[in-house]
């Protein structure tokens, strides 16, 4: 019982920690140079990471798919299933889940530090709203950037499968293009990408929530690091099955 | 008794607690623009709680605490935004900003708070800097920092905005003995110079009785000497009057 009325407590805790985010980002004084160099933190840093990984797994995933079509004589679907699979699914999961590790671990635990050294005391009595200074524009960094890493992810994978495709069939480049995208709808695209943007919320709020509550000095700072990926992941998950039931209710064609 | 309009911070019957252990008990004191008061005590006494209730970057469970005659406590966001232009903080490991340099740190307050041109920004932060003998290290980062320097940029920073009251947290520990004087000269001479009300948390009861006016000791949670040294050092409580004659912790 008392560990449902904790359970319980938490979510509402956060949810008032994500509450204020939006409120706040509303809110002038915007703190935008804030937000730039968040954003270069975020993005940029993460650019790499992104896009190797989206290479790899798409030269895996073409090389998985080939063994499976040849059996059914259909290996001139490997593009448009690589692409598919990719744009639809794979580029927006995985790029959410690299970035909670990445970046949420990385929020959590500057924060975290931030807290323990006095920093964000040190914010509060320079008169500066340490909540608007620090955690918005760290949220709003991860809504922005994650849509995009998500696309890099994506042409990434679909390089990554036309070269490992390529090494088998030697396939035209122009030909694998337009097999690629065939079958790919703007909503295909469009909707699973910006829902990265729900992802990017999700890791910024949580794992600024962690580094900025934390009361447990040296010792939260590696603990808000850990539950800071751990709760962003489940949490891109569980979001990620709500977020497709929604696009399939908005873009009924892309359930079919 | 001050004239009210002297007194730079008072505290009213002032009670905090964190879960069942009570901190401060029934606290007050004031302290006049222009003097230095010199909190001493065990640790764990509620010192450091005491400058955060100053700040109000911490709420008293009961009890008023003003600052230059405004009650922080009922106050809101907007209104402590206000209150704390008059405050410097010098925390106890100096709080520098890790991802700014030194001069970064100190032109953000100016930047923030101020409408000085970058020019004057720059002139303000190299005289600040030049003031606690850091005129040459405004390129560094924190980390590349000693100890001393640290708590010297610290100071350099909670001083950025001219603040009338000065609130320092152990300005002394971890220091050296010339150091820790050198740092206890610079609080002194802002206090003769500038008239600022210092408020000084510190363990080291030699520097205490350089710069303090009065001194106040905390002993489980209460105030259990206040007034000059003299006065303390022929204190009714044992606790005081060892902490005062004996020069060291009891």
């Amino acid at each position: 019982m008392r560990w449902l009325s904790k359970s319980v407590e938490f979510v509402g805790k956060v949810g008032l920690f994500g509450l204020r985010v939006v409120v706040d980002s509303l809110r002038p004084p915007f703190e935008f140079a804030q937000c730039f160099r968040q954003l270069a933190e975020v993005g940029n840093k993460s650019l790499a990471l992104v896009v190797v990984s989206g290479f790899a797994l798409g030269a895996v995933m073409t090389l998985h798919t080939r063994n499976t079509l040849v059996t059914f004589g259909a290996t001139s679907m490997i593009p448009a299933v690589q692409a598919v699979s990719f744009f639809v699914e794979i580029g927006p999961l995985v790029a959410g889940l690299l970035l909670a590790g990445r970046v949420g671990s990385g929020i959590g635990a500057v924060l975290a530090n931030m807290r323990a050294s006095e920093q964000i005391d040190a914010i509060e009595s320079l008169s500066i709203d340490s909540f608007k200074y620090l955690v918005v524009p760290r949220v709003l960094a991860c809504v922005i950037a994650l849509p995009f890493l998500t696309l890099f992810m994506d042409f990434a994978g679909l390089l990554g499968g036309f070269l490992s495709e390529e090494l088998s069939s030697h396939i035209a480049p122009i030909l694998y293009l337009n097999r690629a995208f065939e079958y790919l709808q703007w909503s295909n695209f469009i909707a699973p990408t910006l829902k990265t943007a729900v992802f990017g919320f999700i890791i910024g709020s949580i794992s600024s929530y962690f580094g900025y509550t934390t009361d447990k000095g040296a010792q939260g700072v590696g603990e808000a690091a850990t539950n800071s990926v751990v709760l962003s992941s489940l949490l891109i998950i569980v979001a990620d099955v709500l977020l497709i039931k929604c696009i399939f209710f908005l873009f009924p064609e892309t359930a079919v | 008794m001050s004239d009210p309009k002297t007194i730079a911070v008072e505290f009213k019957r002032v009670m905090k607690s964190f879960g069942t252990k009570r901190v401060l008990n029934d606290v007050s004191f004031h302290i006049d623009q222009g003097q230095a008061l010199c909190l001493l005590g065990r640790s764990g006494t509620g010192k450091s709680v005491t400058l955060k209730l100053i700040m109000a970057l911490m709420r008293p469970d009961s009890g008023e605490v003003y600052v230059d005659q405004d009650n922080v406590v009922s106050m809101g966001e907007k209104g402590l935004s206000l209150v704390r232009k008059k405050l410097g903080y010098l925390f106890q490991d100096a709080a520098l900003f890790d991802s700014l340099t030194l001069y970064e740190n100190l032109a953000l307050p100016l930047s923030r708070l101020t409408k000085k041109s970058k020019d004057e920004i720059d002139d303000v932060v190299h005289h600040v800097l030049t003031d606690v003998g850091l005129g040459g290290d405004g390129a560094k980062y924190p980390s590349a920092l000693s100890g001393g320097m640290k708590k010297r940029a610290g100071l350099a920073r909670a001083l950025v905005l001219e603040p009338k009251i000065l609130l320092a947290d152990e300005p002394s520990s971890g220091l050296d003995r010339i150091t820790a004087s050198e740092i206890d000269g610079l609080l002194m001479r802002r206090k003769v110079e500038h008239r600022t009300a210092l408020i000084i948390v510190t363990h080291d009861v030699h520097g205490a009785r350089r710069v303090a006016d009065r001194v106040g000791v905390l002993d489980k949670g209460n105030l259990v000497a206040f007034g000059s040294v003299d006065e303390v050092s022929q204190s009714e409580n044992e606790v005081a009057r060892k902490l005062i004659t004996e020069g060291s912790n009891v």
